[in-house]
């Protein structure tokens, strides 16, 4: 059980160690860990009242924001003048008239574990690519499925989308529990319906919760709504699921965003570390050039370092007088990426004008933007049975 | 190995941000309006370029009501530090008088803030403004794009932004279009103030409580700052030991009372306090979307 189920004397215990030991509190924040997710899953599965039910229930509304949030409630709420939790989400002025959420939002939280930023994202198909766009900052999707509904349409297209942007933990939530009496075999039923679905992606962890968001079971506690259920609730899955990527571990490798060079002695490669390590001394070759060198020194603004890692931003110089632009890549001698001018790849056309073959594009590949042609479309993928249909 | 802490990645974030304007952006600026959010933007910004200067100029849209310790800080800072400032003000606004006591907020800030920071980019013709929004102060915010798109009219189209892909900004624009960049979108307030604290950022004094004189207006603490402040009959200024959350034209921001002296104090007030960020403007609380309504019109 989760120590976020008394989050009542955790609230006490957080906000007596800020009033007596400030500097330890802020000592502890540095290094609690950080998580990125999303909501997603068809209108109305609930997604924004479960982002507003975190935020209400590790108390991140301010008073002025709760009384906001019961005034709008009551003026444009869906819940018969009681708190309406996806205003806290919806902020543009359309969304909330047409109780639609239109672009991805982002909303921050902590717990006494982890700081959270969570992306609420639109359910209609039309805004697909906003949902998109919210799901490529994350590392675990929470999936939202209506208990009484199952599996929709756009579960399966989300669900196909975030994989394929590179999302490996899925938490599908089984929401609005209450409207099935809490029943299990509602929820079993989904949970193996999901799974053979699943089984077609590739996920490297899929968990299953069964919550409701209007009521807070299973969000922070359990309740005694679904004593049937073992598992963790919502927020300790979150606090604890590990996404660590082993990036550090892959070989180096570094794009050029931009060439450093203040004065004529000083030329250096701006970027931020795509992978790996680097050390003053290490053998580097520049790609598409080819041509090698060695790490003279790792330049920062508060020093020079004897170490860089995946993620960090840095700006490198050589021993010697290499050519090197934006847009290149700087990686490991010998474990250096292939290159190429023609690939195969997934695409998701996000534009309502329809793709092309043999037209013209243009591709924007992290720090370069070049013209290049798509040859042949060799399928569509169906999203709701990934099966692959003539293109 | 080095493990980059939350605060580490927040700021390789910001850094990858402003080296894509840099090197993509033909005529990029930085919005600088002197607060603590302005401060840690161009604190990053001098780590993006780090060892040379910053490849472009800051500036900062004066309304000409900014509080006066505001502008001394501005002055020595950018003097300390050899930065390229513009301080550009709306001629218009001044010639026609235009101020918050006599045209109430809404009219001084659209002439003197939004009309004033339209003409100033259309003036030097600016294609990238880097501002220091960040998402969690504000609904609205909590939507934008880190790489935000304006019309050549400078509007904003909330329902209909651009895709945003990983750490891939489309910033391809028409002529006399632009993008706004946030930098600091995803810091939330605590990072802020706790990345002031450890990199030891300097920031306008006025964010540390001192007894100042002040006077209660609408249950808002407002700082007599000139003398250019009317008083009504009977009102006399009190010493009081206040500080600002925000700062932006002295009439319009709200003072809270504080005894926080040093910034571990500030962020244990905020902590434990319950009162949202820009509860002490006075521009947002004409109606719950008007900062998205200020925004389409082109405010930062
Ligand atoms: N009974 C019940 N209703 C819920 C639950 N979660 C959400 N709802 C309701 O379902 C509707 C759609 O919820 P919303 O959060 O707007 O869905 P979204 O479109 O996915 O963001 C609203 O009327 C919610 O109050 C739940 O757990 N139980």
């Amino acid at each position: 059980m989760s120590d976020s189920k008394n989050d009542k004397s955790y609230e006490v215990a957080q906000s007596d160690q800020i009033a007596s030991d400030i500097e330890g509190y802020l000592k502890d924040q540095e290094h609690k860990s950080f998580l990125r997710f999303i909501t997603c899953g068809s209108v109305d599965d609930g997604k924004s009242t479960l982002i507003g039910r975190l935020l209400y229930d590790s108390k991140l509304i301010f008073e002025d924001q709760l009384a906001t949030l019961e005034n709008d409630s009551k003026k444009v709420g869906t819940q018969g003048g009681d708190m309406d939790f996806a205003l806290l989400v919806d902020g543009l002025a359309a969304e909330r008239e047409q109780g639609i959420t239109i672009d991805v939002a982002y909303r921050f939280f902590s717990t006494d574990k982890r700081k959270f930023i969570v992306a609420d994202t639109p359910g209609h198909e039309q805004y697909t690519r906003n949902m998109a766009t919210g799901a490529s900052s994350a590392d675990v999707a929470v999936l939202l499925i209506d208990a009484r509904k199952g599996i929709l349409t756009q579960t399966r297209r989300h669900s196909y989308i975030v994989n394929l942007l590179g999302i490996r933990h899925a938490v599908v939530a089984i929401n609005k529990m209450d409207l099935v009496d809490y029943a299990q075999d509602a929820y079993e039923t989904i949970e193996k319906d999901y799974r053979s679905f699943a089984e077609n992606l590739n996920f490297s962890s899929i968990t299953f919760v069964p919550l409701s968001a209007l009521k807070g079971d299973n969000i922070i506690d359990s309740g005694d709504n679904m004593d049937w259920y073992e598992g963790p609730t919502l927020m300790s899955l979150l606090e604890t699921i590990d996404v660590s990527n082993q990036k550090e571990e892959n070989p180096f490798s570094m794009l050029v965003q931009w060439v450093n060079r203040p004065d004529l002695d000083f030329r250096g490669f701006s970027g931020t570390i795509a992978s790996g390590t680097i050390k003053p001394g290490d053998k580097i070759i520049a790609l598409p050039s080819a041509k090698t060198s060695t790490v003279k020194s790792i330049v920062t603004y508060d020093g020079e370092l004897d170490e860089a890692v995946a993620d960090q931003a840095v700006t490198i110089t050589l021993e010697d007088e290499i050519d090197i632009s934006r847009g290149d890549v700087i990686s490991e001698i010998n474990r250096r990426p292939e290159t190429t001018d023609q690939f195969q790849a997934q695409i998701i056309w996000m534009h309502d004008q329809p793709m092309l073959p043999g037209r013209p594009y243009l591709i924007k590949t992290t720090n370069k933007t070049v013209t290049g042609k798509v040859t042949s479309l060799k399928y569509k993928v169906n999203v709701n049975s990934l099966e692959h249909e003539a293109g | 190995m080095t493990k980059l802490t939350h605060l580490q990645r927040l700021e390789a974030e910001s850094i990858h941000i402003m080296r894509e304007v840099a090197a993509t952006c033909d005529n990029p600026v930085m919005l600088y309006s002197i607060g603590k959010d302005s401060s840690v933007m161009l604190h990053l910004a001098m780590k993006a370029f780090h060892p040379s200067k910053l490849p472009f100029p800051l500036m900062h849209v004066d309304t000409t009501w900014k509080f006066r310790e505001m502008i001394e800080f501005r002055e020595k800072f950018i003097a300390e530090n050899n930065l390229d400032l513009i301080v550009h003000i709306n001629q218009d606004g001044v010639d026609q008088g235009i101020g918050p006591f006599s045209h109430g907020s809404a009219t001084h800030t659209d002439v003197m803030k939004t009309q004033g920071l339209k003409q100033a980019l259309d003036k030097y013709g600016f294609d990238a403004a880097f501002g220091g929004a960040r998402r969690d102060e504000e609904k609205s915010r909590a939507k934008e794009r880190i790489f935000s798109f304006r019309s050549a009219q400078h509007r904003w189209d909330p329902k209909n932004q651009r895709p945003e892909l990983w750490n891939i900004y489309n910033n391809r624009i028409q002529k006399g279009e632009s993008m706004r960049v946030f930098p600091l979108s995803n810091w939330t307030e605590l990072d802020i103030w706790q990345y002031i604290h450890l990199e030891n950022i300097p920031i306008v004094p006025l964010y540390l409580a001192k007894k100042r004189p002040v006077v209660e207006r609408d249950g808002m603490l407002v700082m007599v700052d000139d003398d250019r402040m009317p008083l009504n009959p009977g009102e006399e200024p009190e010493m009081k030991m206040v500080r600002f959350r925000t700062l932006g034209c002295y009439p319009l921001t709200g003072a809270v009372e504080s005894t926080a002296t040093t910034l571990p104090e500030i962020i244990q007030e905020m902590l434990l306090t319950k009162t949202s960020e820009r509860q002490g403007r006075a521009i947002d609380k004409d109606s719950n979307a008007s900062m998205e309504q200020k925004k389409q019109e082109g405010y930062f």
